[in-house]
């Protein structure tokens, strides 16, 4: 080819994040679901912009107007929104405000499980020998417990809060994405790049944080993209069953706990739908873009197999 | 076999002293005196004094710890601060329910999640397929007791109101009385805890049938003329199954955990129902008690796991 022809083209290079971003934007269902994660993001932050809006805060119990005489939470009309719960609180100030404790509790408890997991999984996987068994054993060890129980008794040792929802989600979240990093570090630290390191005089903190941690990158984003709605859905869990956030402030799996006491919802069905649909929307909106997340950034790993395979298959029927 | 058999049982043992460690030592720095929950708000000292040497909690914590553990080995968990019966029985009432549960869930999410799986690896990329990757992605994400509470409004409440009766509201029935009304209970429930963990394993099984499906020998066979079913499901599925028992494995955890949820969604008597109860009561033998038993399911279900794992795939053997 001649040179005019590279210069008309205008080549211009791009990074890897550059790369990444352009594959992620181009795919479609990864776009909708950062859509709704910013929707929640953003519901959460207006959430005391909507609870002037609508001259309700989300704890104050409306028994004349929010309640029929004979007691039954009012469904959605025109003053609230998306209906009332059994006090006769606004389900949509209430939705808000509690978008805050689901979106605070699982990034928060996703972000510093995915901490343990790297701290364990690095040390683990460079050391080995005994270091590794007894680190291995541990992780065999929380993996193997009944954790929703452990974490019913802790809570009612303790007592409920927010910190120690945080606390319970980490601790029996790190466990398998500590194994798997600990597998990629073993099979990383046998490579010549890790040996110039040392033969060029690095001590292993230097090789595990500067040559072996950048390498995990990929891995540990998408893990900790995927965690983030299983530890909204665990939060969830224990406010639903009256372990985790403390009434009256307001959390999806408080308010779908509301529902439930009483049966409550099959009479007003906003009260499960709501929350539950939220919940649901949230999760389904993380679990997509983890995916999308997991093809951007490594498109060799699933897409490219996937028509490997294919073409595999096509060959091998005629 | 017998060498990795004992390796895998003495890991079991382990896990349930750390179990058993844990859960007592929890109680004990725990604020609240079981002395005081036992006698009352109106027990005199002398009374609390009586109750804690009864119970053996003037001695030295690690005596205690010990008396404990020799107690717990012979099945003897102590009594209900509740009603002062023994937890052994409390918890062996509550046992039908759960078990009838759980098994029948595994049974459920196995027959859906295979057959998703492999129906979605075989037509890779076909509206079958986003099909499969569409029920993978909602199960996935759905909230056991948010699925739950969405089918008893949809599949009882709505049908009641229509003026028929489809599914009954929830409740235990004993197996022994009537299995179909038992069936008929438990329908729901499981369908609800099966149909969240059936994603994982339809995921699991589109991925090694994908993989499986690229081989040679797959090639093989259908040279030598085998059927699709044949190749499809003796050979294919044969090879990408000891993964999925594997998984089977670890999500016996999960599985405890959703079932907890599910009794409370469906109003089952079942233990994680009495485990909820237990918390809300501070009913500490009870929750000692649920823990430990749960971690023995876990324990003994993975024992068995491993034991199917070494029969399936000869090249453990």
């Amino acid at each position: 080819m001649s040179e005019t022809a590279v210069e008309e083209t205008d080549v211009v290079q791009r990074g890897a994040l550059d790369l990444t971003l352009r594959r992620l934007r181009r795919d479609r269902a990864s776009m909708m679901a950062l859509g709704i994660i910013v929707c929640v993001i953003l519901l959460a932050v207006l959430a005391p912009w909507i609870a002037t809006l609508t001259g309700h805060s989300p704890i104050e119990q409306f028994r004349e107007t929010g309640m029929t005489p004979a007691g039954i939470p009012v469904g959605p009309n025109a003053e609230f929104w998306l209906g009332t719960d059994q006090l006769g609180r606004d389900v949509l100030v209430r939705l808000a405000y509690g978008a805050r404790i689901s979106l605070l509790v699982g990034v928060l408890a996703s972000l510093a499980a995915s901490l343990v997991a790297i701290v364990v999984g690095l040390t683990a996987g460079y050391f080995g020998g005994l270091v590794d068994i007894i680190l291995s054993r541990v992780i065999d060890l929380v993996m193997s417990v009944p954790f929703l129980l452990c974490a019913l008794a802790l809570v009612s040792a303790l007592g409920p809060s927010i910190l120690l929802s945080v606390a319970v989600i980490v601790f029996f979240s790190w466990a398998p994405m500590a194994r798997v990093i600990r597998g990629q570090v073993i099979s990383l630290s046998r490579q010549e790049f890790v040996q110039a390191s040392r033969a060029l005089g690095a001590g292993p903190l230097s090789i595990m944080v500067v040559d072996i941690l950048p390498n995990l990158a990929v891995p540990i984003i998408v893990y900790t993209t995927m965690q983030i709605p299983s530890s909204i859905v665990f939060e969830a869990t224990l406010s639903f069953l009256g372990m985790g956030i403390v009434p009256p402030t307001p959390s999806w799996g408080g308010m779908l706990a509301d529902a439930s006491s009483n049966s409550l919802y099959l009479i007003a069905w906003w009260m499960v739908f709501v929350p539950g649909l939220a919940l649901l929307m949230t999760t389904l909106a993380f679990n997509i873009l983890g995916d999308g997340l997991r093809d951007a950034l490594d498109p060799k790993s699933s897409r490219m197999a996937r028509n490997l395979k294919r073409q595999k298959k096509a060959a091998s029927k005629p | 076999m017998i060498k990795f058999l004992l390796r895998r049982i003495s890991f079991g043992v382990g896990v349930l002293l750390a179990l058993s460690l844990f859960v007592f030592f929890l109680f004990f720095v725990a604020p609240g005196d079981p002395a005081a929950m036992i006698g009352g708000e109106k027990a005199s000292e002398t009374q609390l004094t009586q109750i804690r040497k009864n119970l053996g909690l003037d001695r030295p914590l690690p005596e205690q710890y010990v008396r404990f553990l020799g107690k717990a080995v012979t099945g003897d968990l102590g009594f209900s601060y509740r009603n002062q019966q023994p937890v052994t029985k409390i918890i062996m009432r509550r046992v039908p329910a759960t078990l009838s549960l759980v098994i029948g869930a595994v049974v459920l999410w196995l027959a859906i999640g295979i057959p998703i799986g492999v129906m979605s690896a075989r037509h890779p990329g076909t509206l079958r397929d986003r099909l499969g990757q569409a029920f993978i992605l909602v199960g996935l994400s759905f909230p056991t007791f948010v699925l739950g509470m969405m089918a008893l409004y949809c599949l009882y409440f709505l049908p009641r109101q229509a003026g028929f009766t489809l599914f009954p509201a929830g409740g235990y029935k004993a197996f022994t009385s009537d299995p179909l009304i038992w069936a008929w209970h438990l329908a729901l429930p499981w369908m609800t805890l099966a149909l969240t963990i059936a994603a994982v394993y339809a995921r699991l099984t589109r991925g090694q049938m994908l993989e499986v499906m690229g081989e040679d020998y797959i090639r093989t066979a259908r040279a030598k003329g085998a059927t699709e079913r044949t190749v499809v499901w003796k050979h294919g599925m044969r090879a990408a199954l000891t993964p999925l028992v594997t998984q089977l494995g670890s999500d016996i955890a999960l599985l405890l955990g959703g079932a907890i949820v599910i009794e409370q969604v469906f109003g089952l008597q079942g233990v994680g129902a009495l485990a909820v109860q237990a918390v809300n009561n501070q009913d500490r033998p009870i929750i000692i008690g649920v823990v430990l038993l749960g971690g023995l399911f876990i324990v003994v279900a993975n024992i068995i796991v491993d034991v199917l794992y070494v029969l399936l795939d000869p090249r453990v053997r």
